[in-house]
């Protein structure tokens, strides 16, 4: 079984808060492409396309036949733990802070010889499941843990920097009084976050899930308004320091298109919520979140956007909300590369059209927000960087990296 | 396989170390030039008259041999640069052999050479390969201590030696470095020291582990008639094998390049282990030793700590007189340079020029040499048998 | 123009306000994003809250300069309610913030206190009936006057007890539909004034005329000074408003800084 994860403790403040420091981020552009198979959590290696051999580490040739043909694809991911280590002693600073650290050699089952990081659990000779996860650099790295999930394997403190674990941490929902929110809520509860705050825009409108998340236990509730400056500045100041998970649960959607709903104060809306909400929120609670990367085994770990899966392709049917989360996608890659070197991962959402009175119109399949919520944070949990959920999102992905045109043309979605 | 021609006429000479320091503000060029002029005085000629010249350095970066020459003021006819870290020693001496036979070279330096200034170490690491970047530096960046205690760890399993087995091949190193001036390490050790030392990369422990320093190994390689009119003291090849990435199959390394080829490599000398009088192999980490003395024949796979167990390893009095200055492990590792201490060593020993102490009696000289852990296991694989010259 | 003096009408009334006789009551909310704006229905456009942004604060951006991008919609805070705000006055004469004769923003107040039946019901209404009492009191409302509703609703500083919204829509009080015209017809009102964020009761939409004090005023040409403060300095005759919205062409209404001169 795994060591159980410490508890946190409160923050002493006479001691010094360790400074963030980066895994060695070197990689080779083959190399990159583990990449995005982990920010997916898919477990795929290069295959060739002519003799079909599995290739590691990634590279640019057939190691069999020399075909210089080879392609990404989802492979089997057992192995046998073959030989490990513990060190005690690293040339980096970045393990320097976190020895012993435990390290194996696993034999896949497709014979590759993989150096990885170890759970704790694992035993030499026997069985192991291996996983492509991203470090806290976000650069891809082979994990391997015991074949059968061990209770509590979630706590192994190693494999936990590659992760986004929200136990014992605390986190932010932004824009809380959505159903999303509520959801989001009682996921991370479910997953022992340590407290919830619920960022409320608007007290004056009422909101039945609001309601819900006041009965849960371990949440607070605060004023912001993303489109406000001096709010967020406010929150971050009341706050900032502890908030190890943001959920930014920004929404503001309204039906229509560009010349056929032409309104630039719905766009301005959309581009304030979504784009500056963004940018307000990453300004005034990033820099304390980066700085707070390697505070301790429960640190800030994550910035989550949940964005819609037009950001990704414009839906002409919603053109200036999709445009709005375009920006927004965009920022977040900004933010993702100025989070970096804090070891804060920016990760993305990437959503479906979700069961609401904005998507009233919008033909089924449509997402439950609960259970939206809850594999949100499961992604976020396994160490994801993009998170799609719902045949839709997955449909304009796989089309996109098919046809960008032809889904342009005909997104129908 | 097409039949190898012999060795013969090429005589091995004038051994040199530029002794070593922990750390030095000196530069690979430094090293490299006061190799070359150790060669020279050591042989009494001058500059001119080195028409050859093989070096291998991890430091030199961005200059290979060639930025070399213009450095030394060198012209030579005949240049290699052998970047086969701990492999190249015997790489070089076959190369080199080759040359001086096609008459391509008259004199030819050899020369392994590394500075350790106080970040050199952790840059070489960390930007060894492009599969040690991709795919095995991010994991714990212990750089060769991670993957030996891989073949360390597999090893033990595997063929069920013991902490005490290592052990021994460490403290008979450490006293046979006791006389050597230029050795890092000079105390002699002992098993509990040893076996208690501080944990480095489980079960590496720290005198497992050679401590990287700054420094230079070199020879000459010339024909005999040249080093007879020199009057120099030398040494013939009896034979050479290299071999690269061999068993990739094997999932975790437990043999290497020499078991591929240990039937030839005897065949050329016509002679069997039993003919050996003294051994240096590459000792980075104890266990390659003992992949190097079994798939060179003195005994079966595996059974390694059994033999060591068996026989004595020291210089002084030993019956498998092993690394017989020391090797590595107590001298230190000068990069490259630690890839040519068998070549010098063993020159050392065939015609009495040692520095610590002298192997009686001994006519044959075997060493070994293994480098380059370019991913989850050494690819460079070299050995050589060097034969006494009145012998 | 001649270089005239002053008659002295002007200078005995600066002399007032500097020298007493005259108080000047501020009678405006202060603009900060916290300030509520009108609750609609999402689907509807919707005004922008206020909102600022710092340009420079001696730093960086302007080493000796402190100010702020400001951007809000028209009808922000206390604000001026124009007739081309309502449909039932956009084509009137005049009917806009730049195009108001300026000597409109100077008016005669009259205030009526509803104090203690608005704390008893959020949804009172202002009746003729009530108007007629007042008049009993304090003497009829002269024409061109405001005529003003003080609740002391603006002492809800809680956003949400200000808006005092529930599933059936906001709560909070004003005219009562039969009021309005009889302000017009009867006593030529200039406009109608109130503390609540808009002139209207917050249930006015259900009113056999919807938004009277929008619809009726405005469709006569009169305005509208809702989200006043302050009321309780302000006796029941005798007190000059002055109210200038921005000049914003073909403004429908602006912030505005109300302020009163009472004689004391």
């Amino acid at each position: 079984m795994t060591t159980p994860l410490p508890k946190p403790k409160r923050k002493d403040p006479v001691k010094r808060t360790r400074k963030p420091t980066m895994p060695p981020g070197n990689r080779s552009r083959e190399a990159q492409g583990l990449a995005s198979m982990a920010a997916r959590g898919r477990f795929a290696l290069q295959t060739c396309a002519d003799c079909g051999a599995v290739q590691y580490p990634p590279r640019q040739i057939c190691r069999e036949c020399l075909s210089g043909d080879l392609h990404w694809k989802d492979v089997d991911n057992g192995g046998t733990l073959l030989a490990e280590t513990t060190l005690q002693h690293s040339n980096d600073l970045f393990f320097r802070d976190r020895l012993p650290w435990r390290l194996g050699v696993v034999r896949s089952d497709l014979d590759l010889s993989m150096v990885v990081h170890l759970a704790e659990d694992c035993v030499p000779g026997e069985r192991v499941r291996l996983s492509i996860g991203l470090d806290r650099a976000g650069n891809a790295v082979m994990a391997a843990r015991p074949e059968k999930p061990s209770s509590g394997e979630e706590d192994d403190l190693q494999l936990r920097e590659m992760t986004f674990d929200p136990k014992n941490r605390r986190a932010l929902i932004v824009d809380g009084k959505t159903e999303l929110g509520l959801g989001f809520a009682k996921a991370l509860l479910k997953r022992d976050a340590r407290a919830i705050f619920v960022g409320v825009a608007q007290p004056w409108k009422a909101s039945p899930y609001l309601d819900e998340i006041r009965k849960l236990e371990k949440v607070t509730i605060y004023d912001l308004d993303v489109t406000d400056t001096d709010s967020v500045e406010e929150l971050a100041a009341t706050i900032g320091d502890k908030v190890e998970i943001m959920i930014n649960n920004s929404y503001h959607l309204r039906p229509g298109g560009l010349m056929d709903r032409f309104d630039i104060n719905v766009a301005h809306d959309e581009m304030e919520i979504h784009y500056h909400g963004l940018m307000r929120l990453a300004g005034l609670f990033g820099p304390v979140m980066r700085s707070r990367g390697a505070d301790g085994q429960h640190g800030a770990v994550a910035w989550l956007n949940v964005l819609s899966a037009y950001a990704m392709v414009n839906n002409p049917e919603l053109g200036t909300y999709s445009a709005s989360q375009a920006a927004a996608l965009s920022l977040s890659q900004c933010l993702r590369a100025e989070m970096t070197h804090g070891g804060v991962r920016v990760v993305n959402a990437f959503l479906g059209p979700i069961e609401d009175e904005w998507h009233q119109l919008a033909l089924p399949p449509k997402l439950d927000p609960i259970v939206t919520a809850d594999r949100i944070i499961k992604g976020l949990e396994r160490g994801q960087e993009d998170i799609p959920i719902g045949a839709v999102a997955e449909e304009i992905i796989e089309r996109l990296s098919e046809n960008p045109k032809e889904i342009e043309r005909a997104i129908r979605l | 396989m097409a039949k190898r021609q012999g060795y013969e006429g090429v005589a091995v000479c004038v051994p040199v170390t530029v002794p070593y320091t922990r750390y030095s503000i000196k530069s690979a060029h430094w090293f490299c030039g006061r190799a070359l002029a150790g060669l020279i005085k050591g042989a009494g000629i001058d500059k001119n008259e080195v028409d050859g010249m093989c070096v291998s350095s991890f430091t030199l970066a961005p200059d290979t041999a060639v930025g070399l020459t213009q450095h030394l003021g060198m012209s030579p006819r005949w240049l290699d640069h052998i970047p086969m870290g701990g492999a190249s020693g015997g790489v070089a001496l076959r190369r080199a052999t080759r040359a001086i036979q096609a008459g391509d070279a008259d004199i030819i330096a050899c020369i392994g050479a590394d500075t350790n200034h106080v970040d050199t170490f952790r840059q070489t690491v960390a930007t060894f390969s492009q599969f040690a970047n991709d795919a095995v530096y991010p994991y714990g960046s212990g750089g060769p201590n991670s993957s030996f205690a891989f073949l360390t760890d597999h090893y033990m399993t595997e063929f069920g030696a013991e902490r005490e087995d290592f052990g021994r091949v460490c403290l008979a190193q450490r006293q046979n470095a006791l006389p050597v001036a230029h050795a890092m390490m000079k105390r002699p050790l002992s098993m509990d020291e040893y076996l208690n030392a501080r944990l480095i990369a489980e079960p590496l422990r720290l005198f497992d582990c050679v401590m990287p320093c700054a420094g230079a190994e070199a020879f000459l390689v010339m024909s005999i008639d040249r080093a007879k009119s020199l009057g120099l003291d030398y040494v013939e090849v009896m034979a050479t094998i290299e071999r690269h990435n061999a068993f990739p199959e094997d999932p975790v390394q437990y043999r290497a390049g020499w078991a591929v080829d240990v039937e030839d490599f005897y065949g050329q000398a016509g002679l069997g282990p039993e003919d050996i009088d003294l051994m240096q192999a590459y000792d980075d980490y104890p266990v390659i030793c003992f992949m190097q003395i079994e798939d060179l024949g003195f005994c079966g796979k595996g059974d390694a700590a059994r033999f060591v167990r068996e026989r004595d390893l020291t210089a002084e009095c030993g019956d498998f007189p092993f690394n017989t200055s020391g090797g590595q492990l107590s001298t230190g590792q000068a990069g490259a340079g630690g890839g040519y201490i068998g070549v010098v060593e063993t020159l050392r020993q065939l015609t009495d020029q040692v520095q610590g102490h002298q192997v009686e009696n001994a006519r044959h000289g075997l060493a070994a040499f293994f480098g380059m852990i370019n991913y989850d296991r050494g690819l460079c694989t070299s050995a050589i048998i060097l034969k006494r010259a009145d012998a | 123009m001649s270089k005239r003096r002053s008659n002295g009408l002007l200078n005995s009334l600066l002399g007032a306000i500097t020298g007493g006789g005259v108080r000047v009551v501020d009678l405006t909310m202060t603009l900060d994003q916290k300030v509520p704006t009108i609750v609609l229905p999402p689907e509807l456009g919707q005004s922008w809250p206020f909102r600022l942004e710092e340009i420079s604060r001696y730093d960086h951006r302007g080493p000796n300069t402190y100010w702020n991008n400001m951007s809000c919609g028209e009808h922000t805070g206390t604000h001026f309610d124009a007739p081309i705000h309502w449909i039932s006055g956009k084509d009137l004469p005049d009917n806009a913030t730049d195009t108001i004769p300026p000597e409109m923003f100077l008016a005669h107040a009259c205030v009526v206190d509803c104090t203690l039946e608005a704390e008893k019901d959020p949804d009172y209404l202002l009746t003729i009936q009530k108007v007629e009492e007042w008049e009993e009191e304090n003497g009829k409302i002269p024409p061109r006057s405001w005529l003003v509703m003080r609740t002391d609703w603006s002492m809800k500083f809680d956003p949400v007890e200000y808006l005092n919204l529930d599933d059936t829509g906001a709560h909070t009080p004003g005219p009562h539909m039969d009021l309005v015209p009889w302000l017009i017809e009867e006593r030529d009102v200039v406009g109608f004034g109130c503390e609540a964020v808009g002139t209207d009761a917050g249930q006015a939409q259900h009113f056999n005329i919807p938004f009277p004090c929008h619809h009726l005023m405005h469709g006569h040409g009169r305005f509208g000074l809702p989200a006043l403060t302050n009321l309780d300095k302000l006796p029941p005759q005798g007190s000059l408003f002055i109210t200038p919205p921005l000049k914003i062409r073909q403004g429908s209404g602006s912030p505005v800084r109300v302020l009163a001169l009472v004689e004391e």
